[in-house]
């Protein structure tokens, strides 16, 4: 296997890892719901939510750089929002001439799009914490325990558990192209072949993978009603609840409603 | 490495949460009718291959092909989803790979991972489906009918759902209306034809060695004409409303107004794009959702007067 590096899942000994999935799963969507909930501008709760956010970091022993480093990946969406600088209206901060337009920077617009680059950003970082604190497994125990349906987290279980065979395979059809296409590896080098000779390499490439799924499925079939799958999807009970886990959930989620209230009186 | 080649999953922090809360129930409710579905009608077989193919679209995802320069075609996915797993599988499929991209890779929010699973799963394969059952039922059981067919389900699925994308930013507030319509639009045109030659070129590929996978796709009749209608009405509704908004983006953000998250509508100074209004009707609203609905049935005509000179020039090539 030589994709784990996509795993985002760091082993470590903090009190993030030893709690329950199920508590950090409720609690981390929570948090991000709030996030979401908080009115554009209110700063103060940003600062406060930065700071929950930042200190399970440290608490989290991965390395604030790291989460830090995971979540700037997960920003260009913000180009979206780059626009509403110019487009929401209130008062003018620095007028900019771009031709025969003026595009007029206001303080309105201004706050909205940094609210929303904050939000995203603190938002990610909650979700990178819950992924890099928590191996799969024991989300798919969180998801069941939220009631997703068991054929869906079924679903969700075998997908990650092939998930890595499969990027491996991806790879493998990869390096085979580049090693028979002649790639440079160059930047600026013209591509071989015409555009079209070269999406359908890619298009039987692609054909190949879901093929080799298909077959890599059956085998798999067999291999489960070998072992006595009767179409029903089965799972053992959930271990209740300990004392630790439910003080953390009741007094998180009152952390994170006294964050709402206080945004609302903001 | 860039696990989301299709600028489609939307982070945290850029929908309001009213529009969440919609999307998420709506896809709740979808997704729960898909596992009744798949329940019944497929047998045990499908759970493996669930899993398995929702593992090999996620890795499918990496495999590009240079287009001009730095730029490169990708494949969203729920296209050749739904041709080889039948629309209810392929959107528990797409449910899935959204849902692990959002938990594991932070491709696409969390609280708006509702909305991510209704833009790509749902419509992608709504939209899929009607596109693909549309030409095969024109192409009659003849092969071109699966590779055009392929190619619009594959194009327009990911067109529908930048469409879905950026009305849905829109009516949030995040991005006016007049600029992401058109930009999603406009990029998604043409990374939809990269996900169409790859898709093309997937079947292609299926068909020479596993022909048997792309028959008999076609489980119980009834409710998946619903699904079929439904991918009709999410296109043209899109179709309609977009250019409507965006020719308007006043009345979008007299939605987002009402959510109280704007401060007030604008009359942009740089008006950029041109309005999309049919010359001789005066009614400006009645003019865009005109434009779009003749836009709509000149794709369409086009598409069926190329299939049926086709059906009319090979008669006898059916297999």
């Amino acid at each position: 296997m030589h994709v784990h590096f996509l795993d985002p899942y760091r082993r470590r000994a903090s009190p993030l890892h030893r709690l329950d999935p199920r508590v950090k799963f409720i609690l981390v969507l929570a948090f991000i719901l709030v996030v979401a909930l908080t009115p554009i501008g209110a700063w103060p709760v940003y600062i406060l939510l930065f700071a929950i956010v930042l200190s399970i970091e440290i608490l989290s022993d991965l390395g604030v750089a790291y989460v830090l480093k995971r979540a700037v990946l997960a920003l260009p969406f913000v180009l979206a929002a780059l626009p509403v600088i110019f487009t929401t209206q209130g008062a003018p901060l620095l007028e900019i001439p771009v031709g025969s337009w003026t595009l007029v920077i206001t303080q309105e617009g201004l706050a909205r799009f940094i609210s929303i680059a904050l939000k995203s950003w603190i938002s990610v970082q909650a979700a990178i914490l819950l992924a890099a604190s928590t191996p799969f497994p024991d989300l798919l125990v969180a998801m069941r325990a939220v009631k997703i349906p068991r054929l869906l987290v079924a679903v969700f279980g075998l997908m990650w558990r092939y998930l890595f065979v499969l990027v491996d395979e991806a790879l493998r059809l990869m390096r085979a192209r580049a090693a028979r296409s002649g790639e440079t590896g160059q930047a600026g080098t013209k591509p071989g072949g015409r555009l079209a000779w070269r999406a359908r390499v890619a298009g039987g490439m692609a054909g190949n993978l879901f093929m080799r799924a298909f077959e890599r499925s059956d085998r798999i079939y067999v291999a489960m009603l070998s072992r006595g799958y009767d179409g029903e999807v089965r799972a053992t009970p959930l271990p209740a609840l300990n004392q630790a886990g439910w003080l953390v959930l009741i007094l998180g989620l009152a952390v994170l409603g006294l964050l709402i209230v206080l945004s609302i009186l903001i | 490495m860039l696990l989301s080649p299709v600028a489609m999953h939307i982070p945290d922090g850029f929908l309001s949460p009213r529009v969440s809360i919609i999307l998420w129930i709506v896809s709740i409710a979808i997704i729960a009718y898909a596992l009744r579905r798949v329940g019944k009608d497929l047998g045990e077989r499908q759970l493996p291959l669930m899993g398995v193919l929702a593992a090999a679209i996620f890795a499918g995802q990496m495999l590009n092909f240079t287009v001009v320069g730095g730029t490169s075609g990708h494949l969203m996915g729920a296209a050749i989803a739904t041709i080889l797993l039948g629309p209810w599988a392929a959107i528990l499929v797409m449910t899935t790979v959204v849902g692990v991209q959002a938990l594991i890779f932070q491709d696409g929010g969390l609280v708006v991972l509702g909305a991510n699973i209704f833009n790509m799963a749902i419509v992608g394969v709504a939209v899929s489906y009607m596109i693909f059952r549309t030409v095969q039922r024109i192409a009659g059981g003849r092969k071109w009918g699966l590779f055009v067919g392929g190619f619009l389900a594959a194009w327009l699925s990911v067109e529908i759902a930048a469409l879905a994308t950026a009305l849905e930013l829109a009516v949030s507030g995040t991005s006016p209306a007049n600029l992401a319509i058109l930009a999603m639009a406009g990029i998604h045109a043409l990374i939809g034809i990269g996900e169409g030659l790859i898709t093309v070129g997937a079947l292609a590929f299926i068909n020479a060695t596993r022909p048997d996978l792309l028959s008999a796709k076609e489980p119980a009749k009834g409710s998946n004409a619903l699904l079929w209608i439904g991918g009709l009405l999410i296109a043209l509704a899109l179709v309609i409303v977009s250019p409507l908004a965006s020719a308007d983006p006043d009345g979008l953000e007299w939605v987002a107004e009402q959510q109280g998250f704007l401060i007030n509508a604008q009359s942009p100074q740089y008006n950029i794009i041109p309005d999309y209004v049919l010359p001789g009707v005066s009614n400006e609203a009645l003019a865009t959702i005109l434009a779009g609905v003749l836009g709509v049935l000149i794709v369409f005509g086009v598409a069926l007067a190329v299939a049926y000179t086709r059906r009319g020039r090979q008669p006898s090539s059916s297999q």
